[in-house]
């Protein structure tokens, strides 16, 4: 018998060779493997593990259901709570979510919940149907990332007639055109949404609402209520000397060029240029996609410089990246790019040091001063986060936004200052995680389908 | 897919198509742009709106074909379809008719995007006189479509096979200077040379900045310019901006981060 405190491991590619491919680097488990997994859980009578899931799914009760090799059945479980397991089992932070609270986590690993949770997602392949009856209400959703989808997933399996707007040429949002291809295939995305679009979603892309027609023209239009997912697309601007010189990428530029614009592929018509020494600032799960999509795309040597010491990144990726061969710079900060024929060839550092006084719990950071030292780069891809976009906001008279033009929407139902339209994802919350976007857009669509619900008749 | 209602071919670099796309035609302005992709795996690129009809639900586009996109666009004949076709996107033009006089200069392809605006300002009753430049006469595009709406209007071509040997500079220098506003359209470095004519003089002088864009949302960064010491993306806060606050030794810099590519694209110098 294997030693239950350990978890069933994971095939991967080797990382000497998948770092100049973008194959996707977790294989997954094989049905023997991940049956072998499940029964390690303890099948507990009050899971911890599903308080620390942001949509609660019954892990306990789809893990029996691998115990006992009913696949589908699995399935169908985690679908009740979550509109789109085979992206959430490859990208949760499952070890500050449900597996961080996993009862094995005391004295040994954690079950492997989104390992199983992908495998099932991976294994189903039934279409379903939508047998909902129609009650003719229609809604309009604005963006097609995880907060839009899965709002539009909710509202048609209850029946309304549901329309999604999105801006770029294809679906998906953040898991297009962020998330790489070696982490997220885009095929398992295409996937999701066939399946939303088999309920009778319809989505309308090239259509950017605040441009193309605002929120007024969609409640004109006949739409009894709207909700806005148009995530945490802008940029923070650095402000820094030299930022604006050739070769230096924002990392969603980066990042677009290679998923949405296929830049990978080597009959692309959309390259990207970058050169043998490339330096990625910032530490987020956004910096570390782009040091290892410039690894993948022939960069010799790769550098994550980040100002703090513990990288926020998504921990598997994190090792992964210390795998294929990137290097990490902790406590150090940009403070000046420095170009040479308009091309940057050095960052000039600094290096930093945390506060000690935590008050707030949350430590702080301070540049040591002389510390500044030349780094010598050909490319630098600028991962420093992101805000909210504001195309809507700017034309929609009446839309409440806090912070950095984030849209402020109710905690409870989601509802923005707007009656009947309500907001979710990372456009109220700035850049967050795919599951809180989709958390975000179930309670937003259970809101909207209380108001219909409570609705007195009208004539 | 968006379906090409008509295709004319202005000359043998431009051609000029309507195309049926009605989420566009809806509430596009002068100065407004469109991102299309040609096909499944083609690149998107940014093409001014250069008419629209929200009636029949077309927006007209004029283009000048310098690399694979525009090429691969100009094969296309009269109800093929292309494959995305995003917008309007960007600022529309800030046409304030408080400005009685306006001067309008358009190089190369760039007359294309100015022709919008000054349609507009005519129709606000505003005196309009244009400068066109282009290497000849047949490749100065609209003309009478210009004719129709500026009170006067000049030509400058680099072999004097129409107006004047020379270029739209040259004219401006020679006309009175006394505009309420000039708008500039046309290569960075035509931009450059007008707002330093301009400046002297303290004319208000708009100009249209063509970086490579994405996705045209503000989301990549990737058409960053610098305008009055801020960086500013071209996409969501332009394209149009006071040419005396462009850094144009930036933007022609940035322009060529693909140099062994054709990207300066307005073709006329
Ligand atoms: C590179 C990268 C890696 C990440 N890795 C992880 C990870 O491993 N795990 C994790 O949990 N999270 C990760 N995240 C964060 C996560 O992807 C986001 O929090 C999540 O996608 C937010 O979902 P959303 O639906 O709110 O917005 P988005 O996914 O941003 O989708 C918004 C959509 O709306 C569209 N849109 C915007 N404006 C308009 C408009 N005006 N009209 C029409 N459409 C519009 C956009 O084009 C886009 O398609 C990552 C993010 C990035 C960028
Ligand atoms: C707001 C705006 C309005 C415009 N309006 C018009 C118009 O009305 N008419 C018109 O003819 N043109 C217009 N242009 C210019 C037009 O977009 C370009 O001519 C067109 O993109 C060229 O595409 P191409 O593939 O044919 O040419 P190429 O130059 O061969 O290829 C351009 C593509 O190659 C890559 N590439 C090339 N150079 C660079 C670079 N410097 N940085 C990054 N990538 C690069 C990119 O993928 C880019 O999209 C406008 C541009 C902008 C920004
Ligand atoms: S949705 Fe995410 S947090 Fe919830 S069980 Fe699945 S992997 Fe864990
Ligand atoms: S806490 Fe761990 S062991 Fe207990 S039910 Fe959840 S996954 Fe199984
Ligand atoms: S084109 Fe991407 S931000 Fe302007």
């Amino acid at each position: 018998m294997n030693d239950l405190r350990k978890k069933v491991q994971i095939k991967e590619l080797i990382s000497a060779e998948r770092n100049k491919n973008f194959e996707e680097v977790v294989i997954g488990y094989s049905e023997e493997e991940a049956v072998s997994e499940s029964q390690r859980c303890l099948n507990c009578k009050n899971p911890m593990c599903v308080k620390g899931c942001p949509v609660n799914v019954p892990i306990p009760d789809f893990i029996e259901k691998i115990k006992e090799r009913k696949f589908n059945e699995a399935y169908k479980i985690i679908k009740t709570e979550n509109f789109l397991p085979a992206v959430c089992g490859r990208v949760c932070p499952q070890e500050k979510q449900c597996e961080g609270n996993c009862i094995r986590n005391k004295t040994g690993d954690s079950v492997s919940i989104g390992k199983l949770e992908r495998f099932v997602s991976d294994y189903y392949s039934v279409n379903e149907e939508n047998t909902a009856e129609k009650n003719n209400k229609k809604i309009a959703v604005i963006g097609s990332g995880p907060a839009g989808i899965t709002c539009a997933g909710e509202l048609a399996v209850k029946g309304y007639e549901v329309t999604v707007f999105e801006a770029l040429h294809i679906p998906g949002g953040v898991l297009s055109y962020g998330i790489p291809e070696f982490r997220l295939p885009k095929k398992i995305v295409e996937n999701e949404i066939d399946k939303i679009k088999n309920l009778g979603v319809k989505i309308i892309t090239n259509v950017i609402i605040g441009k193309s027609m605002t929120i007024d023209d969609l409640l004109y239009d006949g739409y009894d209520s709207v909700f806005i997912g148009s995530g945490a697309g802008l940029p923070r601007i650095m402000g820094i000397p030299g930022e604006n010189l050739k070769e230096i990428y924002y990392a969603n530029e980066f990042l677009t060029r290679v998923n949405l614009m296929k830049a990978y592929k080597k009959d692309s018509e959309t390259p990207i240029k970058i050169g043998k020494t490339v330096t990625v600032i910032g530490g987020g799960n956004v910096a570390v996609d782009s040091a290892r999509t410039a690894k993948r795309l022939g960069a010799e040597k790769v550098f994550i410089v980040y100002r703090r010491e513990e990288i926020p990144a998504r921990e598997e990726e994190i090792i992964h990246a210390r795998e294929e061969g990137i290097e990490f710079i902790l406590l150090t900060s940009p403070v000046k790019f420095i170009g040479e024929n308009g091309f940057v060839k050095a960052v000039e550092m600094v290096k930093t040091k945390l506060l000690e006084s935590e008050k707030s719990g949350k430590k702080d950071f301070c540049e040591i001063e002389g510390s500044n030292y030349l780094f010598e780069t050909d490319t630098v891809i600028i991962a420093a986060g992101q805000t909210s976009n504001p195309i809507i906001s700017s034309v929609t008279p009446g839309l409440k936004i806090y912070g950095n033009g984030k849209i402020f929407a109710d905690s409870e139902t989601n509802q923005t200052s707007i009656k009947k339209v309500y907001a979710g994802g990372d456009a109220v919350t700035g850049a967050a995680t795919v599951i809180s976007a989709m958390e975000a857009g179930k309670k937003a669509a259970l809101a909207i389908d209380k108001y219909f619900k409570n609705e007195p008749e009208t004539v | 897919m968006y379906r090409i209602i008509k295709k004319v071919i202005l000359n043998n670099d431009v051609t000029m198509m309507e195309i049926h796309a009605p989420f566009v035609s809806r509430r596009c302005e002068p100065g407004q742009f469109i991102i299309l992709r040609v096909d499944e795996n083609g690149e998107r690129i940014p093409l001014t709106i250069t008419d629209y009809n929200r009636e029949k639900e077309t927006v007209t586009i004029i283009f000048q074909k310098v690399g694979l996109t525009t090429k691969k666009l100009g094969l296309k004949s009269e109800n093929d379809y292309i494959q995305d076709f995003a917008g309007p996107l960007g600022n529309p033009a800030p046409i304030n008719i408080k400005n009685k006089r306006v001067l309008g200069i358009g190089g190369g392809v760039g007359i294309a995007p100015l022709y919008p605006q000054i349609k507009k300002l005519k129709e606000a009753g505003c005196i309009t006189d244009v400068i066109l430049g282009g290497k000849t006469g047949e490749h100065i595009i609209l003309k009478n479509n210009f004719s129709e709406i500026s009170d006067n209007i000049y030509f400058a071509t680099d072999d004097g096979s129409l107006g004047e040997k020379g270029f739209v500079t040259d004219i401006l220098k020679k006309t009175e200077l006394s505009y309420d506003l000039v708008i500039a359209i046309g290569p960075l470095i035509m931009m450059k040379s007008v707002t330093d004519i301009t400046k002297k003089y303290n004319i208000k002088t708009n100009v249209s900045l063509n970086p490579i864009m994405i996705d045209g949302t503000g989301m990549c960064g990737g058409c960053r310019v610098t305008v009055g010491g801020k960086t500013k993306f071209a996409c969501v806060d332009g394209p149009d901006f006071d040419g005396f606050e462009v850094d144009f030794k930036e933007c022609m810099e940035r322009q060529t981060v693909y140099d062994e590519k054709h990207i300066c694209f307005m073709g006329a110098k």
